[in-house]
């Protein structure tokens, strides 16, 4: 339906959970800090300083690279990017030009049509710039401040070719480009800015129109769909769709021209003197054997090992924290049961309360949530019980036997309701007689009598088969 | 005139205070016509003067003055590389070099005048006027490094230079001192800010050869600040050996200069084994060189914009009329003509044509010298084309950029070469270039050795 909509991405991510900026000691944790604390004369670019790269930044890039299966360069080079902006304290942006660290690669999604390859063209690095900020709105304010805290922490530029036909298989790149980064441990994606998108879609017919700076995976989204309605929107009406740029406002959820393709910027690419070529065959040898479990791998493996549906794998690959929980509860209970109710029951509860799995840990001990599965295993609980059970310990904490015990939530083992029927029977003949003349309403008293002495904790269609058996 | 050694400084070291020395040094500097320094740093020169007489002051150049191009970034010490953009400006820290003379020991007299941000041949673009010649104030002092030619064994012992064309050797070559342009990659270029970066290196100034190396040996080595530092020290080795020595033909002069020139080979030729050796790029050199050392100032100069330090303005306009406003009052005439130039050099379309091009002449350069020290162990050529100028002779720019076709092809290169003193015509001083191998500046600094002895 939508075919004749081309969509490709520029992702810019963070390598957040580096200690220091790409060029410079300074520690990259802005976040949490007063603004323009962590500089120094490399990354205000005061005359005279000079950049030195940072090897830990490169091995991440590398990682990030070799599991987006993109072809690594044997060597690499650092361009400036010249553009005047207050954010940029050296007049120039240094990244990478046509000696990107790497080209092609791809990542897999999953369609409702199936399977699909999206193509990467080239991943290469760059210095964040700094940050502006307002006092009030961008519109009210008299003057912009700037945060240098921000100013050459380590990016990666992301670019796939342009084959999405959709907003949303955009998002599920997206999503899946960001699970891929968390399973490396180079990227942390709640942090504010960890990753921002320029958004390139055309219509057949028309110009490519780029979409700057969205910084949220529904931001692409709403952008992309507005977009695509315009477009489409002028081509009905016979207008031209023309090369430029556009900017999405986010609280109005409308894209807004910028620029055309004739006030391009010529950002006078050329290598960066100061530093010299990156060689990285050693680099990639000492990446190679770090790089863990990738999500199709993982979800291969845990079918194999586990011997669980695919419908669970599927999910479970989604969040590595989600994986390793079911993973720790699988070793000690059915990892079956273990799958189901990390995913049905658990996962939903957590999202309920817009947390996820990382707070799982916290909240909830995989030893304690296959303490809990076991229960019901041995029918000591029943699943209404289980679910209790959950929300008391996310909402109050506890421990989980204590919390069945005050609740009241223990279930009655097989051996007690036989013994409770059987009191039952002796305690009503005439029922029993009835019974078995043939009054089938004269069970349903008698297992009436044995839920009212269990206080409702024994199954009643359980019950039923338990008196049937008895009176044979 | 008598010039300031190490040697003759220390010996008056011996019977008189640093203090009284140093100050009589800056009695002298504040009544110079020269104009070779920018910013003074007297107070804390005649600190350390005291610490010196009180023992506190160690080191190889201990109680040594000396002067430091104003390129170089110094702590607490204006910088402002000539420019009204920078007119204000004081660093928060000290280049690798600073520290190094520092921790040595050495007295910082001040910052010595230059071409704005080292782009010139002659001190003339200084936004605090044009260094004096100290043999004919009518004439210039050379550039771009102009006040630290001057003020060497002057107005101080010592100088610290920077060298991205010729801009060492042309003022050591007009002030009739040794001016040494390093292998690039053996001086840190941390805290020299750049003119153009592929192409320079600091270098020791100074009026011996002797005062020379041992600047050299405390500026020479390993700076992890700086990613295209070699990590090499430097220690001087006398070695008395027969050299083959090439005369570089496309590097020539005027016909005064020139019979300088070989007056001297006729007595180096008794010693050494003369030849000639031709350099077929060279003819491209001088254009390539522009277009490098312009475009990469194009953007090492983009960070001049009046936000973080410098020239401001008091009203803040729009962002683009604010930053170009800033720059428009903030650089001098031949620093926008080079920016100009070089943004033109690197903008889409003509990078091919130009900045590419240049790359491919410089490889070509750095053949034919490789080619040369197959055969010869050093290259020799006047420094200079010609003697010092006149102030206000070299109007247009072009003649100027010219002036530096026998110092350009080693920067891009990236050798080491030396200016000797080899004596005066008609009252100036002429200056002989000295090429060497890369990282073989021993070899340079033996030859220089001679050279000094043969013609004292």
């Amino acid at each position: 339906m939508e075919s004749d909509v081309v969509i490709g991405l520029e992702v810019h991510v963070q390598l957040n959970k580096l200690n220091t900026k790409l060029f410079c000691p300074c520690p990259i944790s802005y976040h949490q800090s007063e603004p323009n604390t962590h500089v120094c004369p490399v990354c205000l670019g005061m005359p005279g300083a000079m950049p030195v790269i940072n090897k830990e930044a490169v091995k991440a890039a590398i990682k990030v690279a070799l599991a987006l299966n993109a072809e690594v360069q044997s060597f690499t080079v650092f361009d400036r990017k010249n553009y005047f902006y207050p954010d940029l304290p050296k007049g120039f942006q240094i990244s990478q030009y046509d000696r990107p660290l790497a080209w092609g690669g791809y990542v897999t999604i999953e369609t409702e049509s199936g399977e699909k390859k999206i193509q990467l063209k080239r991943i290469h690095m760059e210095e964040d710039p700094g940050k502006l900020s307002y006092k009030g709105s961008i519109t009210t304010a008299k003057y912009s401040l700037i945060d240098y805290n921000r100013s050459g922490v380590p990016l990666l530029e992301i670019v796939t070719e342009p084959v999405m036909n959709s907003p949303k298989e955009a998002r599920l790149f997206l999503n899946k480009l960001r699970i891929i980064l968390e399973y490396l441990d180079v990227f942390d994606g709640n942090l504010e800015g960890a990753m921002r998108i320029d958004a390139n879609v055309s219509l057949k017919g028309g110009g490519r129109v780029e979409i700057k700076n969205i910084s949220s995976f529904k931001g692409v989204e709403k952008a992309l769909t507005y977009e695509i309605t315009r477009q489409r929107n002028l081509l009905r009406r016979g207008r031209k769709v023309v090369r430029e740029t556009r900017h999405f406002d986010e609280v109005n959820n409308i894209t807004v021209s910028l620029r055309s393709k004739e006030e391009e910027q010529d950002y006078r690419y050329f290598p960066e003197p100061d530093l010299v070529p990156i060689y990285t065959e050693e680099l990639i040898n000492e990446v190679k054997n770090t790089i863990p479990e990738m999500p199709e791998e993982k979800r291969e493996r845990l079918i194999k090992q586990y011997k669980i549906g695919d419908n669970f794998a599927k999910v479970l690959v989604l969040d590595i924290n989600m994986a390793n929980y079911f993973e720790e509860v699988a070793k000690l209970v059915s990892p079956k049961l273990a799958a189901s109710w990390v995913v049905d029951v658990l996962r939903g509860e957590l999202n309920y309360r817009d947390w996820d799995f990382k707070i799982a840990y916290e909240k909830f001990k995989p030893e304690e949530f296959a303490e809990l599965l076991n229960h019901l295993q041995h029918e000591k609980i029943t699943e209404k019980g289980v679910v209790e059970v959950i929300r008391t310990k996310l909402d109050e904490g506890g421990k989980v036997d204590e919390i069945i015990k005050n609740k009241g939530l223990f279930a009655i083992v097989k051996d007690e309701i036989e013994k409770i029927c059987k009191e039952v029977i002796e305690e009503n003949p005439k029922a029993v007689e009835d019974y078995k003349n043939g009054k089938k309403q004269a069970l349903n008293f008698l297992v009436g009598q044995v839920m009212k002495k269990t206080r409702g904790k024994a199954k009643p269609a359980e019950t039923a088969k338990i008196i049937q058996k008895l009176l044979q | 005139m008598e010039m300031l050694t190490i040697k003759s400084w220390k010996e008056r070291l011996e019977s008189e205070k640093a203090y009284d020395l140093i100050s009589e040094l800056f009695e002298k500097i504040e009544k110079s016509k020269l104009n070779a320094y920018i910013t003074l740093n007297k107070e804390d020169a005649l600190k350390k003067a005291e610490d010196f007489d009180r023992g506190k002051l160690k080191g190889r150049l201990a109680g040594i003055p000396i002067g430091v191009k104003d390129c170089i970034t110094t702590k607490n010490l204006r910088t402002t590389c000539a420019s009204k953009i920078l007119y204000n400006y004081i660093p928060p820290f000290d280049a690798h070099v600073v520290e190094r003379i520092k921790e040595e020991g050495a007295i910082i007299v001040g910052k010595t005048n230059m071409d704005e941000f080292a782009m010139g041949t002659t001190t003339e673009t200084s936004y605090f006027g044009v260094v004096r010649n100290p043999y004919d104030l009518n004439r210039v002092a050379g550039g771009s490094s102009g006040g630290s030619g001057a003020v060497v064994g002057r107005e101080a012992v010592l100088a610290l230079g920077s060298d991205t064309g010729g801009s060492i050797r042309c003022p050591a070559s007009f002030c009739g001192v040794f001016g040494l342009k390093p292998t690039y990659g053996f001086v840190s270029r941390y805290g020299l800010i750049p003119y153009a970066n592929s192409l320079e290196q600091i270098g020791p100034m100074a009026s011996c050869v002797e005062d020379l190396i041992a600047l050299f040996e405390v500026i020479a080595g390993k700076d992890n600040r700086d990613s295209t530092n070699a990590g090499k020290e430097f220690k001087f080795e006398r070695k008395d050996r027969k050299l083959r020595i090439g005369i570089v033909k496309e590097m020539t002069a005027d016909d005064k200069v020139m019979d300088k020139f070989y007056e001297v080979v006729e007595q180096v030729k008794s010693k050494h084994h003369v030849g000639e050796v031709e350099m077929p790029s060279f003819k491209y050199a001088l254009a390539a060189y522009y277009i490098i050392a312009m475009s990469e100032a194009s953007s090492n100069l983009a960070r001049y914009d009046g936000v973080r330090y410098g020239y401001a303005l008091d009203k803040l306009d729009s962002w683009n009329r604010y930053f170009s406003k800033v720059r428009a009052e903030g650089f001098g005439k031949e620093v926008k003509r080079r920016i100009m130039l070089g943004s033109y050099a690197l903008s889409a379309g003509y990078y091919g044509k130009y900045y590419l091009k240049a790359l491919k002449v410089r490889t070509l350069v750095k053949n034919d010298f490789a080619r040369a020290f197959n055969e010869f162990d050093l290259l020799i050529s006047p420094t200079m084309p010609a003697l010092p100028f006149k102030i206000g002779e070299l109007a247009d720019p072009l003649t100027m950029y010219k002036m530096d076709v026998n110092t350009v092809p080693i920067n891009l290169a990236g050798l080491p070469a030396l200016s000797i003193p080899i004596g005066f015509v008609k009252g100036l001083p002429v200056g002989m270039q000295v090429i060497g191998n890369y990282f073989d500046e021993n070899t340079i600094l033996n030859f220089a050795l001679e050279v000094e002895q043969l013609l004292n």
